[in-house]
């Protein structure tokens, strides 16, 4: 990304940029790039993470046992469900309610308020209101459910409902900050666009299919990636509210890792997790960003970058 | 596109079309709305009545499991330490952030680009990958059950949108203003601290917001640690109080419901500094 330079040469002098790079340089080395090489040490040993560095080098075996484990097989399954309900249904939503409260509503920025709420809330907590709310015995969700004479559903309880539980609380939490991301890249449209369709005779659903939409590209991209990235490390939602039960049926990746590491103390396997992890997020990130956001990284986002 | 012209603008579609709009928007009120509304009732219930009456007020009106909440010494602690631990975060990051984002907006040097791309990657990696290592790295450094283990990991995650947003905000300011700066003998440091930072104040606000509200949310680290419970944060001691009362719902949900006042407090504050950094850090992430 080569931008023009402002002309501050003057103020070069290595010992300063050093100086001036030096904390954070510390920080970034010691706390984040030190780890994640840690993490592939530690991968290929047998160790129970005890004082001191592993020895007993097993090579790839935690690989290969990861890849024949049914619970981490069905993690990435789980991930890959996650991922798609959130594509399909809660961007979809986040962007549609965007579009709506754009639009002259009476109360917008009420609701607009109210949507972006539980982002600012912390998974915890969220986790347990949701635990309460969606109680098999007395929660709230199985009252309501009853005036339309539905029956009492088990939520998290039931191994083949708790990751729809589970996802209805990721849309609790999340969906209006996609919204909110939305809402300003419709506001970085120019009126004039939609306005010269609308002269042209195109009606509202064609206004937004053929403009609104294509120009809200990169922001659906953003929304996109940042909805997979979250899906890959979900952990504390689901940490809180099942553990990964029952019997493993809402077990994440991270929640698989956790619990090797920091329960089991078989901390080599559980770092052969992390580096799958961080691959998978690698491989991702890069081929997203050089096959699907590449138009966006070449300038085309400064859409947004008025809006401060 | 077909030639009926002067048809109705969408945004002003027939009287019907807007109420069924408005429909969805109120629908979505409801699921945004009941649970935190239920959870404020619930704590003024009494955990039979919340059983037996979920939904209506409550009759009568219970403020012991607030009051309760309130009136806890545990619970302040941990509003306290969720507090030290976000004021000292957020100085820890945005400090060295922009230190880092002034030489890689104002500076050229070789390298440079390869060095930002490096801070900016760590963006795509989940905090999760690293929890780990870096536990056995705290307690290889002694820092667990130590503030500064959770302080300094988070402001090291913190760092690469920090970065990444002060650095197209120190870019902004013109060149003139540094030339001007430097004719008048002021050091790079001097630019720094007298010109660059005071004119990047919104943009500090914005990434100070953004660290804040990411500190106080934090889980996973703070879980691994702490073990005691002097130093929980809040979402531990959220977690560590649903453990206890689990039975008593009324009480946990008035528990809730007093740990969700800061967060909701700051964010009416902060609502405009928060949302620009978002979106912000979204884009140019």
């Amino acid at each position: 990304m080569k931008t023009t330079r402002p002309r501050s040469l003057r103020l070069r002098g290595f010992t300063t940029i050093l100086l001036f790079l030096l904390p954070a340089l510390v920080l970034f080395f010691g706390l984040v790039v030190a780890p994640i090489l840690l993490a592939f040490y530690a991968s290929v040993f047998k160790w129970n993470g005890m004082r001191g560095l592993p020895t007993d080098f097993i090579g790839l075996a935690n690989f290969t046992r990861l890849l024949a484990d049914e619970v981490f097989l069905g993690d990435l399954w789980r991930g890959l469900l996650l991922i798609i309900l959130s594509l399909v249904i809660q961007l979809p939503l986040s962007l549609g309610i965007a579009m709506l409260l754009n639009q002259r509503i009476h109360g917008r920025a009420f609701f607009r308020l109210l949507f972006f709420a539980p982002y600012v809330l912390s998974e915890a907590i969220t986790a347990v209101l949701f635990m309460m709310i969606l109680s098999p015995t007395e929660g709230l969700a199985n009252y309501i459910l009853g005036w339309f004479g539905i029956d009492p559903l088990d939520w998290f309880a039931d191994p083949s409902s708790v990751m729809m539980s589970v996802f209805i609380v990721m849309t609790w939490k999340y969906f209006g900050f996609h919204m909110i991301l939305y809402i300003a890249g419709r506001q970085g449209i120019p009126r004039e666009l939609t306005e010269a369709a609308q002269i042209d005779g195109a009606t509202g659903w064609k206004v937004f299919r053929y403009v609104t939409l294509p120009l809200l590209g990169p922001t659906i991209r953003i929304s996109v990636f940042l909805s997979v990235i979250g899906a890959i490390q979900l952990f504390d939602l689901v940490w809180i509210i099942t553990g990964g039960g029952p019997s493993h049926s809402s077990e994440t990746m991270a929640v698989t890792m956790f619990q090797f590491g920091f329960k089991r103390f078989q901390v080599g396997y559980a770092s052969a997790i992390s580096v799958v992890m961080f691959f998978i997020s690698l491989v991702f990130a890069v081929f997203y960003q050089r096959y699907v956001m590449r138009r966006d990284l070449e300038g085309a986002s400064t859409v947004l970058r008025d809006q401060r | 596109m077909s030639a009926n012209r002067h048809k109705q603008s969408p945004t002003s579609g027939g009287p019907l079309r807007s109420i069924s709009l408005h429909t969805i928007v109120v629908i979505t009120a409801l699921f945004v709305g009941i649970p935190l509304l239920y959870g404020v009732l619930g704590g003024f219930k009494t955990t039979r009545q919340l059983s037996s009456n979920p939904i209506g007020l409550p009759s009568p009106w219970v403020p012991e499991n607030y009051t309760s909440v309130l009136g806890s010494a545990s619970f302040w602690q941990m509003l306290w330490n969720s507090t030290y631990i976000a004021v000292l975060t957020t100085l820890v990051v945005v400090a060295v952030s922009a230190l880092a984002a002034f030489v890689f907006a104002r500076f050229a040097f070789r390298g440079r680009e390869a060095l930002f791309t490096m801070f900016a990657a760590g963006l795509m990696f989940p905090f999760a990958v690293a929890i780990l290592p870096l536990f056995v790295l705290l307690r290889m450094f002694g820092l667990l059950d130590n503030p500064l283990g959770v302080i300094l990991p988070q402001a090291a995650f913190g760092m690469p949108m920090t970065i990444i947003i002060l650095r197209g905000f120190f870019r902004a300011i013109p060149g003139e203003i540094e030339e001007a700066a430097i004719l008048d003998g002021c050091s790079p440091l001097g630019f720094f601290w007298r010109i660059l930072l005071p004119m990047a104040r919104p943009a500090i606000a914005t990434v100070s917001v953004l660290a804040v509200v990411n500190s106080w949310n934090q889980f996973m680290l703070p879980l691994v640690v702490f073990s005691d419970d002097s130093l929980f944060t809040i979402p531990l001691g959220v977690m560590q109080f649903q453990g206890q009362y689990a039975t008593d719902i009324a009480r946990v949900m008035a528990y809730i419901v007093v740990a969700m006042l800061p967060a909701l407090g700051f964010y009416a504050v902060a609502e405009r500094q928060l949302v620009s950094g978002l979106t912000a850090g979204a884009i140019k992430g």
